[in-house]
């Protein structure tokens, strides 16, 4: 059984994000990291591999985007992933939600896995969607926004918060999952695997490679276009206290609360 | 037609979620500026008079499909998808949620459609609908267009009011074969609440905590802290209740409440939009958070950056002593 890990490299959480008005595209110049609920994806599928009520072969990480967004499959790779696929071509720049999509399965497609693990968010595009967009490119079942997920007479018992509450769902495989940050407690990779991460197998594929025609993918095979870009309402920025001497922070605080009448 | 179809989401009892219902608001009201009808889709054991009365919110027509289940997203694609491609729809309109942001997602690449999310408002240019996306932690909005029909628009919770309009609506029973694919999954328990049934809608002041209080017994200084308020409660982040400290009947955002105290005193709380858009009516935000680049600062009335341990129990007694 093999299980595709899907991750991204986004801009890191500290790194003030800005839109490249030119290009109406994210600016990727600055520090990137893997996006953090990716690692949730990988530690999801070690425990799919080391908890034997599956039979893993292998766990193999996948991303698309540019060269530099190797370091997030060395990244995977370090946290326990066997080898790595990169798909990564010029005419993949600017690809929207549909577009990347249709790229992204056909990547995994050439995989054929039993099971797509991916992160529910990413950092920097926070859509949420890509999951059940590949389910249906894939013709899997699908559940996003996972929170709990066990091994069950061969299928895949999962939980999740849905409008009224907890939904438990049961998946045959194969399957196509997005996972949550309560779904488990990412493992820190050790030096070793980090220093050994260079030399597990990479493989890096062209959008050629795969059979994609160029008018689905990337610019030109986007749907939405961004027509502006706006400043949200002004708002009245509110009072900032910082906490050197308590009592007297909080002195401050119940005096603001009484001004307004909170108390 | 080329008209706009929502997903009406309903619980097991047939109440429709009020959030599809503002959005049935939102594309009877878009419909008409563009010349064109709005219609609602609904699946499973709707009857005809909870069908009929979606007519309220604007839409003429009601597509039902009962013989699929409520509650999975991709039965539902499979019938959105053939409606949408038979009848000629030009846009699918979903309220805030999570099953529309899976629905939407499954025929983006059904139909190779393009797919907006987070919408917080819609408006039409030169006959086609465009959306406006927050992004980037809300620190700019995107005006999106589409390029091609239909267009997938998956609303922001709370974004789209209910107004009651129309009258009743035609119901249009439809048949759908289900793929192979959209029968894997099986709902297996719906809507189950875990936890205490606490009742943060009718309080004044909430005090909201979220993963920055550490453990489960940080809730107890939250407890305290409502309890020196008069009619105060304790709310709770969804990372915090999917953690088992505390019940998810207090839970904020996306997947739980909204609500707008008079007060909303956040401890440990980072402020991602997924609570953001449960609480931003609050008449007051507060919030303690030792990370001064918190998201939360950004859209508080008052921030105090610090460790929320040392000033909570000094701040609960610091109120009793002035409500005494």
């Amino acid at each position: 059984m093999k299980i595709c890990v899907l991750v991204k490299e986004v801009p890191d959480a500290a790194v003030q994000k800005r839109i490249d008005t030119g290009t109406m595209r994210l600016d990727r110049s600055g520090e990137n990291n893997l996006n953090p609920f990716d690692t949730h994806a990988i530690e999801a599928a070690m425990q799919l591999k080391e908890g034997g009520d599956l039979q893993v072969d292998e766990v193999v990480a996948v991303t698309m985007g540019p060269g530099s967004a190797q370091r997030a499959l060395q990244k995977a790779v370090a946290l326990g992933a066997d080898r790595s696929v990169h798909l990564t071509d010029d005419a993949l720049v600017g690809s929207d939600v549909c577009a990347t999509g249709v790229a992204l399965a056909k990547v995994l497609e050439s995989e054929s896995p039993d099971i797509v693990l991916l992160g529910q968010q990413s950092d920097d595009g926070e859509c949420y969607t890509m999951g059940a967009v590949l389910a249906d490119h894939l013709k899997m079942a699908s559940l996003t926004q996972v929170v709990k997920m066990d091994v069950e007479d061969g299928k895949l018992r999962c939980e999740r918060q849905a409008e009224y509450g907890y939904d438990t769902v049961a998946l045959s495989l194969p399957a196509v999952i997005a996972v949550g940050d309560a779904i488990n407690e990412p493992r820190y990779p050790s030096l070793k695997a980090i220093m050994g991460a260079k030399k597990k197998p990479l493989d890096t594929k062209s959008a050629g490679d795969l059979g994609l025609n160029p008018d689905e993918v990337g610019e030109a095979g986007s749907k939405t276009t961004v027509v502006a870009l706006n400043p949200p309402p002004a708002k009245e920025a509110g009072e900032i206290i910082e906490d050197e001497d308590t009592a007297e922070t909080v002195e401050k605080i119940v005096n603001w609360l009484d001004e307004r009448k909170l108390i | 037609m080329a008209g706009i179809l929502v997903y009406a989401l309903h619980d097991d009892e047939g109440n429709f979620n009020k959030n599809s219902l503002g959005a049935l608001s939102e594309a009877a009201r878009l419909a008409a500026e563009l010349g064109t009808e709005a219609a609602a889709l609904v699946v499973g054991d709707v009857s005809d008079e909870g069908a009929q009365g979606l007519g309220k919110y604007g839409v003429t027509k009601v597509y039902r499909a009962k013989n699929v289940p409520e509650g999975l997203a991709q039965p539902i694609v499979d019938v959105m998808a053939k409606v949408i491609t038979d009848d000629g729809f030009s846009y699918a309109l979903f309220g805030g949620g999570l099953l529309g942001f899976e629905i939407g997602a499954g025929l983006t690449a059904r139909l190779s459609a393009g797919v907006t999310m987070e919408v917080t408002a819609v408006k039409v240019a030169d006959g086609k609908l465009v959306c406006e996306r927050p992004i980037l932690q809300d620190s700019e909005i995107a005006d999106v267009g589409y390029v091609s029909e239909p267009g997938i628009i998956i609303g922001r919770l709370n974004a789209f009011d209910v107004k009651e309009a129309g009258g009743n609506a035609e119901i249009v029973d439809v048949d759908v074969e289900l793929s192979e694919w959209s029968s894997k999954a099986e709902l297996i328990t719906r809507g189950e609440q875990r936890g205490a049934d606490v009742d943060i809608e009718a309080a004044d002041v909430l005090i909201g905590g979220g993963r920055g209080l550490g453990s489960a017994e940080g809730f107890d200084a939250c407890e305290d802290l409502a309890g020196a308020f008069d009619n105060g409660a304790v709310a709770a982040t969804r990372a915090v209740v999917d953690a088992g400290w505390y019940p998810y009947a207090a839970q904020i955002g996306q997947t739980g409440k909204t609500v707008a105290p008079k007060l909303y005193l956040a401890v440990g709380v980072s402020g991602a939009i997924q609570h953001k858009v449960g609480m931003m009516n609050s008449e007051t935000i507060i919030a303690i958070n030792k990370d001064s680049n918190a998201p939360i600062f950004e859209f508080s009335d008052l921030g105090v950056i610090g460790d929320l341990n040392k000033i909570m129990p000094k701040l609960t007694e610091a109120i009793k002593a002035k409500r005494a």
